[in-house]
C-alpha cells in the first residue's frame, strides 16, 4: 500500500480550563489515529463537542498536537519547517469552512479569494494563467458561466453558491486534502445534495481526498468511503462506511444510527435508549468514555480504555464487548480480562 | 409528580383544560392570513394567504427552506409580530376567539394559559442571568399566581415531565446542555397546561442523538397533556413518524397540505417530492440524488406563474403565466397546474405519481 497522504498517529490535544486554583485539562482529541489515503472521502462524524472539529484543526496546523503526531505523505508535520514546505502543506491540505456567509470576505468580488490563493500557492502562472485557472476551478464546482460568477460579490450568491465558491478557492491551490468542516449544515436541504455532488466530483475528476466533518450521518453515507466516528474525543469506530452503519460494532454508532430520522422506515428508538449526553472530558480517568450511558457496560469498561482494534480488515473498533465478541478479548482488556 | 410519570404513556384526555364549550370546531383556524413586510422599497408579503387548521390534540407541522415565510407565519399567529412585520389580511381564531383584532390587553390572558411559544434557540429565549426557577416564578406571578408553594411545586412538576432534576431549578442556562435547555424552555412552555404549544425549529441546534430524544418527548408528552403542537422546522425527515398533518410552505405560499403520511409517501407538488428526495437515506442501496437546482425567488421578485416554475423539473408554458390555486388531490391540498381542471399538460409531462396520475378526473 502506497503512503497514506495524512497520517494521525496518537493524536492528542489537550486545552487548559479553569482559573488559576481549579486548572484542570479538558481533553479534545485523545489518542486518535487515522489515514487520509488518496482520492478517497472520509466522513468524521459524532455529536458536537466529540472533537471533530479540533482534529481539522489540528490539521490544519491551527493548533498543535499535545502529543502525537500527524504526517504528510510520510514526512511529520515539525520536519517541514522551510516556508517552501509550509506553502506546500498548507495548499496541499486547504479548509472549506462551515458558514459561507462569514467566510467569504464581503467587500471584494469572489475572484479576489480565488485569485489571492493563486498568486500565493502558484507561481508558475501569470496573470491571465490565474485567470483561466479560476475560471477552471469556478466551473468544477458547477457554477457558470464561470467569468460571470467570478465577478460577483459574495451578497450576489445563494449560500449554496457561496459554499460552492469555498470549494473553488480549495481546489485553486491543487490540493490533495481538502478539510471541509460541516460544509453544508448552514445550507438548505435542497441544495445540500448539490455540493455533496460535488464534492464527489472532486474526487473522482481532481482526485482529490476530503475529511468531511459531520453530524449529519445519512449525507456521510451519500459521499464517503470511509467513516470514522468519534465520541468524546476518542475515535470509537472506523471502516467502509457501509460497513459501520450496517454492521456497527459500537453501540455508540448503534445509537447514532437508530437516531438517524429516516422518512422512509419506521422508528426504531425509545425515548429512555436516546436520553444521556456525552461526557465533557476534563481530567479523564481510564475507563470507557460511552460507559455511563452503554447497555452493554461491563466492570471493565469503567476501569480500562478501550483501544482501537481492528475486528475485521479495514474495521476498527474500541469496544469491550466487540472485541470479545471477536474473540480478542485480551487485546482489548489487557491483563483485566 | 415523579419522573417515571414522564415515560408512562398515559393518555389523559383533554378534560380538564377550559374548553370554550365548541368541542367540534378546531382549536385553532387561520384562514386567509398575509403577512407583509413594510420596506424602503416597498412591501413584500412573507405570508401570503396561508389557510390552516389545527385540531385538539393534533401534532401539525410546518416545513420549508429557510426565508419561505414559516417563522413569520407562527408570529403572525402568535400575535408576536413586530414592525415593520404586520398582518395585512385574514384571521386566526383561536378557541373561537379571532387573536389578530384583540389588543395586548385581551391577548394576555390567553397567552401562555392557552397558548404557548418555545423558541428556535433556548440559549437567547431564556435569561442568561436569572435561574431557571426564577424565570419560571416571573411567567406564574406576570399570570397571576402568587402563592410561592403553588409555584415552586409546579415549576417542579414541569421539570420533572421533561425529566429534569429539580435541582435545576437553582441552575443557570449556561450550566445546563444543550438538550436540557431546550428541555426547560418546554417544561417552561408547559406551565399553565396550555391547548397549543407553538415550536419554532425547537430541535435544530441539537445533534442527531438529542433530537431524536427530544422529539420523542414532545409526542410523549403530548399524548399525556393532550395538548396540540404546530412545529416548524426545515428538515422534513425529523417530523416524518411525528406529526399527524403536515404544511409545506414554498415562497411563501402553502404549496401542499395534507395527512404526513400522505404526503410522505405520495408526494402531490413537485417542491414536496424534491424535498423527499433530497434526503439521503442510511439504509437500502445508494442511488445518485441531485436535490432541488437553483435557490428559491426573492420575496421581492416573485415569478408571475408558478412561484416554484424557475426550479420545477416538471414545468410547461402555462406554469409560467398562470398561478396555480391550490387543488385536493386524494385528500391533499396541492398547488400545481397538474392538478388544475383548465391547465394540465396536453401530455402528461412525467407524472409525478404514476398511479394517481392516470385516473385524475
Amino acid at each position: 500500500m502506497s503512503t497514506p497522504i495524512l497520517e494521525a498517529r496518537g493524536l492528542t490535544r489537550v486545552f487548559r480550563v479553569g482559573g488559576f486554583t481549579n486548572r484542570s485539562e479538558l481533553h479534545a482529541v485523545d489518542d486518535a489515529d487515522f489515514v487520509i489515503n488518496e482520492s478517497e472521502i472520509v466522513a468524521l462524524v459524532g455529536e458536537s463537542g466529540s472533537g471533530k472539529s479540533t482534529i481539522a484543526r489540528l490539521l490544519a496546523q491551527v493548533y498543535t498536537p499535545s502529543s502525537g503526531e500527524i504526517l504528510f505523505q510520510g514526512t511529520p508535520l515539525p520536519q517541514l519547517r522551510s516556508r517552501h514546505d509550509q506553502m506546500r502543506y498548507r495548499a496541499a491540505v486547504p479548509m472549506v469552512f462551515q458558514d459561507p456567509f462569514s467566510s467569504l470576505n464581503p467587500s471584494y468580488r469572489v475572484s479576489h479569494g480565488i485569485l489571492r490563493g493563486l498568486k500565493l500557492h502558484r507561481p508558475d502562472l501569470d496573470a491571465s494563467g490565474r485567470r483561466a485557472e479560476a475560471e477552471r476551478v469556478t466551473e468544477v464546482v458547477g457554477l457558470s458561466p464561470a467569468s460571470e460568477m467570478l465577478e460577483k460579490y459574495p451578497y450576489e450568491m445563494s449560500g449554496g453558491q457561496r459554499q460552492r465558491i469555498g470549494f473553488a478557492q480549495a481546489l485553486a491551490y491543487r490540493p490533495k486534502v481538502i478539510l471541509a468542516d460541516e460544509p453544508v449544515s448552514m445550507l438548505d436541504i435542497s441544495i445540500r445534495i448539490g455540493l455533496l455532488n460535488v464534492m464527489e466530483k472532486l474526487r473522482d475528476d481532481e482526485q482529490v481526498s476530503l475529511l468531511y466533518i459531520t453530524h449529519d450521518i445519512a449525507s456521510a453515507r451519500y459521499v464517503a468511503d470511509r467513516m470514522m466516528v468519534m465520541y468524546a474525543g476518542r475515535v470509537v469506530e472506523s471502516g467502509p462506511v457501509e460497513e459501520v452503519l450496517q454492521e456497527s460494532e459500537h453501540p455508540y454508532t448503534q445509537l447514532l444510527v437508530a437516531a438517524v430520522p429516516d422518512p422512509r422506515t419506521k422508528l426504531t428508538m425509545t425515548a429512555k435508549q436516546a436520553a444521556g449526553e456525552p461526557p465533557k472530558v476534563v481530567n479523564p480517568k481510564p475507563g470507557c468514555r460511552f460507559a455511563d450511558r452503554c447497555p452493554l457496560v461491563r466492570e471493565v469498561c469503567r476501569h480500562v480504555t478501550p483501544p482501537l482494534l481492528e475486528l475485521q480488515p479495514g474495521h476498527e473498533v474500541a469496544c469491550h464487548v466487540a472485541a470479545e465478541n471477536a474473540g480478542r478479548a485480551e487485546d482489548s482488556m489487557g491483563a483485566a480480562a | 409528580m415523579s419522573e417515571s410519570n414522564a415515560t408512562a404513556s398515559a393518555t389523559a384526555s383533554e378534560s380538564t383544560t377550559p374548553s370554550d364549550g365548541s368541542s367540534g370546531a378546531p382549536l385553532l383556524e387561520v384562514r386567509g392570513l398575509s403577512v407583509v413586510y413594510e420596506t424602503s422599497s416597498g412591501t413584500v408579503t412573507a405570508v401570503d394567504n396561508v389557510d390552516l387548521t389545527v385540531n385538539r390534540g393534533e401534532f401539525v407541522a410546518v416545513v420549508g427552506e429557510s426565508g419561505c415565510g414559516k417563522s413569520t407565519m407562527l408570529f403572525g399567529i402568535a400575535q408576536l409580530l413586530m414592525s415593520p412585520a404586520k398582518i395585512s389580511s385574514g384571521e386566526v381564531i383561536f378557541r373561537g376567539e379571532n387573536l389578530v383584532t384583540m389588543n395586548d390587553k385581551e391577548l394576555a390572558p390567553v397567552r401562555w394559559r392557552n397558548l404557548s411559544v418555545v423558541m428556535q434557540s433556548a440559549m437567547n429565549a431564556l435569561n442568561p442571568v436569572r435561574r431557571i426557577g426564577a424565570q419560571y416564578a416571573d411567567t406564574m406571578k406576570a399570570h397571576g399566581v402568587k402563592s410561592k408553594a403553588t409555584i415552586r411545586s409546579r415549576s417542579e412538576e414541569v421539570l420533572a415531565l421533561v425529566g429534569i432534576d429539580k435541582i435545576h431549578l437553582e441552575s443557570y442556562p449556561h450550566q445546563l446542555s444543550g438538550g436540557m435547555r431546550q428541555r426547560a424552555m418546554i417544561a417552561m412552555a408547559l406551565l399553565f397546561a396550555p391547548e397549543l404549544i407553538i415550536m419554532d425549529e425547537p430541535t435544530s441546534a441539537l445533534d442527531v442523538v438529542a433530537q431524536r430524544s427530544l422529539m420523542l418527548q414532545i409526542k410523549e408528552l403530548q399524548q399525556q397533556l393532550g395538548f396540540a403542537v404546530l412545529f416548524v422546522t426545515h428538515d422534513m425527515s425529523l417530523v416524518s413518524h411525528f406529526s399527524d398533518r403536515l404544511l409545506v410552505m414554498y415562497a411563501a405560499q402553502e404549496v401542499e397540505f395534507g395527512e404526513t403520511r400522505a404526503v410522505f409517501d405520495a408526494p402531490k407538488h413537485p417542491y414536496s417530492e424534491g424535498l423527499l428526495d433530497a434526503f439521503p437515506s442510511i439504509r437500502g442501496p445508494k442511488v445518485p440524488l441531485i436535490g432541488i437546482p437553483g435557490s428559491p425567488p426573492a420575496l421581492s421578485a416573485m415569478p408571475p406563474g408558478c412561484r416554484f416554475e424557475p426550479r420545477c423539473p416538471l414545468a410547461y408554458a402555462d406554469c409560467k403565466v398562470v398561478e396555480p390555486e391550490l387543488y385536493t388531490v386524494d385528500d391533499v391540498l396541492a398547488r400545481c397546474l397538474l392538478y388544475s381542471p383548465d391547465h394540465r399538460p396536453k401530455e402528461p409531462a412525467g407524472p409525478i405519481d404514476p398511479t394517481a396520475k392516470g385516473s385524475e378526473p
